[in-house]
């Protein structure tokens, strides 16, 4: 079917592919794309609502508690979840690895996350997704990251957060950063936006593009230390089109719980009544990590 | 087209009073639907909760998003049974992708092997069609083009994981299709399509819609 529709139809590779890719990703705001590590956790977070799910073998939380290096996921494991769920599966690469990267795209996953909560690859380089068909997100700390990335071709963003902690703070600031930047950016005079480009190290293009628009030219998510209903309201609130929850779900003591809570308050962050009612009787949310008792700060990792 | 933030917060465009779009706002697309009204000067509500929902609402716009994640926030929002209602009285109702399969009388998984008789089930299954999700497969089979549309013209279309009509039952009309696969059907003021408008700059679709 797929080979039929591509031979007679008009999308070219590049540009379409491209547009095609954001669009998938506008297609998610206002849901909540959550971890998985099973077929089975991947039917429970379908069932609760969640709008995507991000194949993984640990958790973030467990890749912090056992240490060591962490690599993309057996591919035999994700196709077990991409045949459970009929929602869009994700899968993580690390950063600058190309050929975790071509792994994913053969196996026709339909989102890479090219991600910190991995062991990077590249201490340099991130991978030129401008080469692929199959869309990225990438975690962002600034707007200098956010539009670095989309120039290599991510067609979406999420804060870097700090991922496996349960605390929201770095979301926080990482979400509050990036739109304090966009106002400033906005707020400039046409001929100043060439030095605000140069001293974001982003191409002026796409610095023009938040000036001019006063917002990424892609969908925005938050990720990171999202553990409870409230945490998702507060990072729709800041402005964030939708979240990401690592941990926070499969870590809790009642997940299929949760994690329909979570989805009710992402949809309805505005609503502080309903959002008293989501937040009764969660069970145990998980345990959480202070940001300053962590040894391993993963939003560093590919600036 | 990426749409302007302040539509993710914006509740309302427009005069008010009467003759308003509803959009189903629970998940997905429609802060882009919203947009599109925008262009065409017509007034337009986001559907949240129940409250969102009064006589004022001429019609109903079901966006693109993930069919699950909407059919559950539909149920917890208290919007599905004046939507049903809305439906069931004939007045104009448009789904677009995943509005589809929330308007489908039968809906098949990917493979086609599976076909649920959503009649019974807790959704609107209003639209005699049977749908196939995902139809043409995950996101690398997403993909952009341009066909015919019943007292339209040709558009762009746009289809994002999207689902086709294998089978346009009594009582419904096709409305276009793209190499021999329905993609938009038609039955009294209910409109389903599998492709998304409002990801196109091409306003005629929703004129129509708004005509009815």
């Amino acid at each position: 079917m797929a080979e039929e529709t591509e031979s007679k139809n008009a999308t070219k590779p590049g540009e379409d592919r491209a547009a095609l890719n954001r669009q998938l990703a506008q297609m998610l705001k206002g849901g909540v794309i959550m971890d998985v590590t099973t077929p089975e956790q991947a039917k429970i977070a379908e069932d609760a609502g969640a709008c995507a799910v991000m194949a993984l073998e640990r958790i973030p939380a467990d890749i912090r508690a056992a240490g060591g290096v962490s690599r993309m996921s057996d591919p035999a494991m994700i196709k077990g979840i991409q045949r459970a769920v009929s929602i869009p599966v994700m899968a993580k690469v690390r950063i600058g690895h190309i050929a975790e990267a071509r792994i994913l795209q053969a196996i026709d996953i339909d989102y890479i996350d090219e991600s910190e909560v991995l062991s990077p690859a590249d201490d340099v380089y991130h991978i030129d997704k401008t080469q692929f068909k199959v869309p990225f997100v990438c975690g962002a700390k600034n707007l200098g990251e956010a539009l670095r990335r989309i120039a290599e071709g991510a067609s979406m963003i999420r804060t870097k957060g700090e991922p496996g902690t349960g605390d929201v703070i770095q979301a926080v600031r990482h979400m509050r950063t990036m739109n304090r930047q966009i106002h400033e950016l906005v707020s400039l005079r046409d001929d100043e936006v060439f030095e605000a480009a140069k001293k974001l190290e982003v191409p002026y293009d796409l610095a023009k593009y938040v000036h001019d628009n006063g917002r990424l030219p892609v969908v925005n998510f938050a990720a990171g230390g999202v553990a409870t209903p409230a945490d998702a309201a507060l990072m729709m609130e800041l402005g964030a089109e939708g979240v990401f929850v690592g941990s926070g779900i499969f870590k809790s003591g009642d997940p299929a719980k949760r994690a329909a809570a979570i989805v009710k308050a992402t949809a309805n962050w505005q609503d502080a009544d309903l959002l008293a009612k989501l937040s009764e009787n969660l069970g145990e949310a998980m345990v959480g990590i202070n940001e300053d008792e962590i040894k391993t700060i993963m939003a560093a990792r590919g600036e | 087209m990426v749409v302007a933030v302040q539509y993710i917060s914006k509740e309302r465009g427009g005069e008010q009073s009467h003759d308003v779009t509803g959009i189903l706002a629970v998940q997905g697309a429609f802060a882009e639907h919203a947009a599109m009204l925008d262009r065409l000067g017509a007034p337009w509500r986001l559907l949240r909760a129940a409250d969102d929902f009064d006589d004022s609402i001429a019609r109903v716009i079901l966006p693109g998003g993930e069919s699950t994640a909407q059919s559950k926030l539909l149920h917890s929002s208290g919007l599905f049974d004046p939507i049903e209602a809305h439906i069931k009285a004939g007045k104009p109702v448009l789904g677009t992708c995943a509005g589809l399969i929330l308007l489908a009388e039968h809906v098949q998984t990917a493979d086609g092997d599976t076909i649920t008789d959503r009649r019974d089930g807790p959704y609107f299954a209003t639209l005699p069609v049977h749908v196939r999700r995902n139809a043409y497969g995950r996101q690398l089979g997403s993909f952009h083009t341009t066909a015919p549309f019943e007292g339209i013209g040709t558009i762009p279309m746009t289809f994002i994981r999207a689902p086709f009509i294998t089978s346009v039952d009594d009582g419904a009309e096709e409305l276009a299709s793209v190499d021999g696969h329905v993609v938009a059907a038609r039955s009294g003021n209910q409109i389903g399509i599998s492709f998304h408008p409002e990801l196109d700059t091409d306003t005629r679709l929703h004129r129509m819609f708004l005509s009815l």
